[in-house]
């Protein structure tokens, strides 16, 4: 019973800590499938964290930051559209800037207006997504296995979790099913075929980014909102990259891809229990191993020995109509 | 009039294009940065006097405005190294982070040395951990086809972890909660430039500005040698030029991109000798922070040229200086509108480079049409 406590409590940590990198990770998904590679996913998140909090900050609704999150993600992949599709710019020179710009804009602008050292002010529950309390929860909980799972897995997130959970067979769907979907891949992987088509490569990669934009202002919405109450100086603290990686991970894939992000919320999870805990038989786990075990996997998985991850063959490369 | 052949910019002299270009993408990014000051309330020009009274207005401020240059020339020429075989080593963070543990482990183990033998072998220490710790991204990128942008951000979050981890459990100080190590013994610190020109008679104001200065302008000279002046040099930037012309020449490109990573990896390395061995005196955390991405900025706004590197130093090590003095005498903005700055730049002399091309080939051919 103990043992199963303990693991219902770190399967649930998993999924909240899971959330926002699957959100990022999704919204990579549809940048780089089209063909511009995404390493300013951290910088769109920690935007719309700090816009969300600020916002939620001053109006008191949760739905208004939600809003500005979006609204400031969205600007930030429209400044990476510009200068990758528009101006052919190199797309991870223009990712790197909007990450250390925005990393050094939400600094600069929480303090003079908020004066706090780089915090927003703390938010009340009104201004936040709560937990979510499934009907029959409370009840549930005292029966056995079920209660625990029912109560404590599924019921008690908030809204974005499972937003972000529901949003993976939603991507997959409009990857693999639509017209979009197949337009968006296409271009990723053969944009002359695109093009010959008589459809405009660059009009699909901003809208690309434009779905990049509003994924990753929910999940830094996310993290300001739902799991904090308000913006701490880089908050995000990697976790941009971590989605990145979780992407590769999954070679590109939704599916895959969401079970990467749980695998890395899980280590997550388990990099927190472990924190001083002496684990039978093996003594203390360094704590930084399990926190850097999401990079050594990608890594591994990169060179090759764990399958191959084989990016969009157009990826990183702007696209000229005519030579 | 000599002009450029290729690229987006080809037909315009190339003085526009090496200096003129260069200089419109850093007004442009200094203009968002006015505006992001505007945004908060404050005088952009009252920014700009402070920061360049804070930057060369007495002599300390001077000898700190060099002393922040020396990390930007490092980590810049690590990136431009690496540019010019056509990778990106977005990894000059970590590469600086280890090559503090191979500076920290000479210094504190290798004490028996006399000065003029543990600053040489400091500088080893630096170059070959910092090298290292490039070497997994390079053999990957070079052999196993995965992408070095991707591997040297995984190195980045790697080596904090290992770190953190070094400096908390093993390397620390025992019986101290600090996450450092002991001081480096005397003879394992390099002089600072003011007790050097006291011991000639010139009376300068104390600053952290020390003896690796001298070494990072040696460094410049040496990637300038390299890049251009030798068989090795001649190889990587052909790779950089054209993988299959290379090929095509008798030149394997994966065994430039693990040289190219080396030398980068190397130089970044070498980075932590101004800041451990310099100021800081012993091996502690996060002692990085920053520099490795600066560098990017740095060689983009140089140019990939060493003199432009250090002269895209110099500026950067302005900002740092003058910007510490802007959050003494206006409270509201914090050395953070640097990093604004910073990205600003990256994103008009990098990502945009080519965005006031046309409004220049406008003005300078149709005048010299006439």
């Amino acid at each position: 019973m103990e043992s199963l406590t303990l693991f219902v409590l770190v399967l649930d940590s998993t999924l909240r800590l899971s959330a926002p990198l699957l959100l990022a990770a999704l919204a990579g998904l549809f940048s780089e499938r089209s063909g511009i590679i995404d390493i300013g996913l951290e910088g769109k998140m920690l935007g719309a964290a700090f816009a969300a909090a600020a916002t939620a900050a001053l109006t008191g609704s949760p739905w208004a930051g939600l809003a500005a999150g979006i609204v400031a993600s969205v600007l930030l992949a429209l400044v990476h559209g510009y200068a990758c599709i528009t101006h052919r710019g190199n797309q991870v020179v223009s990712g790197v800037a909007l990450n250390i710009l925005v990393s050094g804009l939400s600094a600069v602008l929480g303090i003079a207006w908020f004066a706090e050292g780089g915090r927003t002010p703390q938010l009340s529950a009104e201004a936040r997504f709560l937990p979510l309390e499934w009907p029959g929860a409370a009840a549930l909980r005292e029966v056995p296995v079920v209660g625990s799972l029912y109560g404590e897995l599924l019921s008690g997130h908030n809204l974005i979790v499972y937003l972000a959970f529901l949003a993976v067979p939603a991507v997959v769907f409009v990857l693999y099913r639509t017209r979009f979907g197949l337009r968006l891949r296409a271009a990723g992987e053969n944009p002359e075929s695109v093009d010959t088509a008589g459809i405009s490569v660059p009009g699909l990669r901003y809208r690309a980014v434009l779905c990049t934009g509003v994924a990753c202002g929910l999940a830094g919405t996310y993290l300001s909102l739902a799991q904090s109450a308000g913006f701490i100086r880089d908050m995000t603290a990697g976790k941009g990259y971590i989605a990145l990686a979780a992407l590769i991970f999954g070679k590109w894939r939704p599916v895959p891809a969401m079970l990467a992000c749980l695998l890395f919320g899980f280590l997550e999870a388990v990099a927190i229990r472990l924190q001083g805990a002496d684990v039978p038989g093996v003594g203390q786990v360094p704590v930084q191993l399990v926190q850097a075990l999401p990079y050594i996997l990608t890594v591994v998985l990169l060179a090759g020995f764990i399958g191959r991850a084989i990016p969009p063959r157009a990826l990183g490369l702007p696209y000229v109509k005519e030579r | 009039m000599t002009t450029i052949a290729t690229g987006p910019a080809a037909g315009l002299p190339r003085w526009a294009v090496l200096a003129l270009l260069p200089l419109l993408n850093l007004l442009a990014a200094f203009a968002v940065s006015g505006l992001v000051v505007l945004l908060i309330g404050e005088d952009p020009w009252r920014v700009v006097r402070i920061l360049l009274w804070g930057a060369f207005g007495f002599e300390e401020a001077i000898g700190y405005t060099l002393f922040y240059a020396t990390n930007f020339i490092f980590t810049g020429l690590a990136v431009a190294v690496a540019f010019h075989c056509g990778l990106f080593n977005i990894g000059g963070e970590g590469q600086a982070y280890i090559g503090g543990l191979g500076v920290a482990l000479v210094c504190l183990h290798l004490d028996f040395l006399p000065f003029a033998l543990i600053v040489p072998a400091a500088v080893v220490g630096a170059a070959l951990f910092g090298a290292a710790w490039a070497f997994v991204p390079a053999f990957l990128q070079a052999y196993r086809g995965s992408h070095v942008v991707i591997t040297t951000i995984m190195f980045n979050f790697i080596a904090a972890a290992l770190m953190v981890y070094l400096l908390v459990n093993v390397m620390s100080e025992p019986g101290s909660m600090q996450p450092e190590t002991r001081a480096f013994p005397p003879h394992a610190r390099l002089p600072f430039v003011h007790e050097i020109l006291a011991t000639l008679g010139i009376e300068v104001a104390a600053s952290p500005l020390n003896l690796s200065f001298v070494w990072a302008l040696l460094c410049s000279a040496f990637v300038w040698l390299f890049i251009w002046h030798t068989g090795a040099g001649y190889r990587l930037r052909t790779v950089g030029f054209s993988p299959p012309a290379a090929l095509y020449g008798g030149i394997s490109p994966a065994r430039q991109v693990v040289v190219a990573m080396l030398v980068s990896g190397a130089l970044a390395g070498c980075m932590s000798l101004n800041e451990l061995m310099g100021v800081q005196h012993r091996l502690l955390l996060e002692f990085s922070a920053g520099y490795g991405f600066a560098g990017i900025a740095v060689a983009l706004m140089g140019r990939g040229h060493p003199a432009g590197i250090v002269l895209a130093s110099l500026l950067f090590g302005a900002l740092y200086q003058g910007g510490a003095e802007l959050s003494f005498e206006i409270p509201r903005i914090t050395r953070d509108m640097v990093v604004v700055i910073q990205g600003l730049v990256i994103l008009f002399a990098g990502a945009l480079e080519y965005l006031f091309v046309p409004a220049l080939r406008a003005a300078l051919l149709r005048r010299s049409a006439s």
